[in-house]
């Protein structure tokens, strides 16, 4: 059996005149991370979007564990274990930890009504199973650190089964000592071997501490794809920088 | 770093209490106070004249609380109040009985909720402009209807009582249903999803909650109370007006909603305050009338207690997040 999660073939996506994607192929084995880079425009968010199933693509095939699937709404990837983390985080400030935890999958005892005593246990075990550490799960998220927020949309994304897990910019806007936390959370999911996690980045020193692959966009293609060890930040910007130079010379 | 969060945990928890606490000492202190002054305030039948006074405004503040929770607003509502017991007066004068005639009332109320709900929503027109417009063009229509004269409500003397006129019947049909909406808004589904949209709208929608059926829902619900507080408060009067309710009980629903603890801004509010808001609102309203102050210097009181609860709800709001605005 294939250790392969996620494969995408030849993904298109035109928004009317406007092409966002054209023709990106990636793949994602379980227990790797695959980190994608590329600046503003350069289609990252647009793919994201396609692999948790929120955009159609224009043409291309997507694959999971080997076998070919038409995504139909966010919901249908998350029945496939997709999940995705946004820059937003999805959290709802003036809500504690625990309703966070199980947004939209609430706990509910045989009258139909919310099991808030199951969901606070569940919840702290699941925090504690993962390693993210707050004072309590009762706790509003609106009082916690940018990190510790972070550190929550992660676990909620683990907690429910997700096994290719998407993070959007898991690192931005943190200080160092939370990014180290939100890193080690990372690779502590990478070290279960099961989940494949696929993170869009901006800042290329991070995504080769953290990801074993990467991947690099621009202009809705892909400049570049390798492994993490063998390529360095100097290498990737060279890339960067020939791409401009290309550009702006069709450009003249 | 847990010390500095469980300090401003323990802070917060305290203020939380406060701001429950805080509308519940207001309201007692001013029973207090008018019943130390007047010596009517503490009687039977002024304590039911003053249930009557506070159950409109309970009820439809529910559905107002809702709607603010996920970051909407009804205006319309008091115009349904008018319409919805014409509705049931008409269709027993057509022989269709007094049962069907709530029916085809509660069917045009969730009706026009929707159409609220789906211009909102749907056509992204905010809703205070939404509502604004279905406000005039419900009780241009109630006036047409009716033709500008009040009715007298059809039924009996016991279903009168039963819905209303007797005793403190529409106190507890109040109370009913605040005990149901608390339910639905801390044990429900619904309730935590109405948070979390008016919470976090873009969050919620990429949780997979679907914001536009929760909101449209909400509408259907305050539109339908507003129906059934109408219908209510016919029966009670034994007649039905098309100029009852109006933009007088609106805006002390959604005012018993905000001095109850309700955000404008969305995402936090209680039920349990809105009771107590109106409860406030009632005693104020009672207790003054007793005292023989005038109309125009109970809208004055009313005005300073709305900025005066306004103030507070945002300032122990931001204090109970650490400082930040």
């Amino acid at each position: 059996m294939s250790t392969e999660s996620l494969r995408a073939t030849d993904i298109t996506k035109s928004f009317g005149n406007i092409s966002a994607l054209s023709g990106i192929s990636l793949h994602v084995n379980k227990g790797e991370v695959l980190g994608i880079l590329g600046d503003n425009g350069a289609g990252k968010s647009t793919l994201m979007k396609i692999i948790t199933g929120y955009h159609k693509p224009t043409s291309g095939q997507m694959f999971i564990n080997g076998e070919a699937v038409t995504l139909t709404s966010v919901d249908h990837a998350r029945s496939l274990g997709i999940e995705c983390v946004y820059q937003d985080l999805a959290l709802v400030n003036t809500l504690p930890i625990y309703h966070n935890m199980f947004l939209n999958r609430e706990l509910r005892n045989r009258f139909g009504m919310l099991d808030h005593g199951a969901m606070r246990k569940r919840a702290a075990a699941a925090l504690d199973d993962i390693g993210v550490q707050v004072p309590s799960v009762d706790d509003e998220v609106a009082m916690l650190s940018g990190g510790q927020r972070q550190a929550i949309a992660i676990a909620r994304a683990v907690y429910s089964n997700a096994k290719i897990l998407l993070l959007d910019e898991p690192l931005a806007a943190m200080g160092a000592r939370e990014a180290g936390l939100i890193i080690d959370l990372i690779q502590r999911q990478q070290a279960r071997g099961d989940i494949s996690i696929i993170m869009i980045m901006h800042n290329y020193a991070q995504t080769l501490e953290i990801a074993d692959r990467i991947m690099m966009m621009q202009r809705g293609t892909v400049t570049f794809e390798g492994n993490a060890r063998d390529t360095s930040v100097e290498a990737l910007l060279d890339i960067v920088r020939r791409e401009y130079r290309a550009m702006r010379a069709a450009a003249q | 770093m847990s010390a500095t969060t469980l300090t401003f945990r323990q802070r917060g928890t305290k203020l939380l209490a406060l701001r429950e606490a805080s509308i519940i000492v207001v309201a007692l202190v001013l029973v207090i106070y008018f019943s130390v002054v007047n010596a009517n305030f503490l009687t039977g039948p002024n304590l039911q004249t003053l249930s009557q006074f506070i159950a409109p405004s309970a009820i439809i503040a529910c559905g107002e609380i809702m709607l603010l929770i996920c970051g909407e607003i009804d205006l319309s509502v008091g115009q349904i109040f008018a319409l919805a017991p014409f509705i049931m007066a008409f269709t027993d004068h057509a022989g269709l009985g007094m049962f069907v005639g709530f029916v085809f009332a509660m069917i045009v109320s969730a009706l026009v909720g929707l159409i609220n709900g789906a211009i909102t929503v749907l056509l992204k027109v905010p809703s205070f402009v939404t509502t604004l417009g279905t406000l005039f063009l419900i009780n241009g229509f109630t006036l047409t209807v009716s033709k500008g004269y009040p009715i007298n409500t059809p039924g009996g003397q016991t279903m009168a009582n039963i819905f209303g006129a007797a005793g403190y019947n529409e106190f507890l049909w109040a109370v009913l249903i605040v005990v149901i909406m608390h339910v639905v808004l801390r044990h429900r589904r619904w309730g935590l999803h109405t948070i979390a949209v008016g919470g976090n709208l873009t969050g919620a929608t990429e949780a997979g909650i679907n914001a536009a059926r929760i909101k449209i829902g909400n509408f259907m619900l305050t539109s339908m109370l507003g129906g059934i507080t109408g219908i209510l408060e016919a029966f009670r009067i034994g007649s039905t007006d098309p100029l009852a309710g109006g933009t007088n009980i609106m805006f002390l629903a959604v005012a018993s909603g905000v001095i109850g603890g309700t955000s404008l801004a969305g995402g936090s509010g209680t039920i349990i305050g809105g009771l107590i808001g109106a409860t406030v609102l009632g005693v104020l309203q009672d207790g003054f009338t007793l005292q023989g102050i005038n109309a125009f210097t109970f809208d004055m009181i009313i005005g300073a207690a709305i900025l005066i609860a306004m103030i507070a709800n945002i300032h122990v709001g931001r204090l109970n997040r650490g400082g930040r605005s």
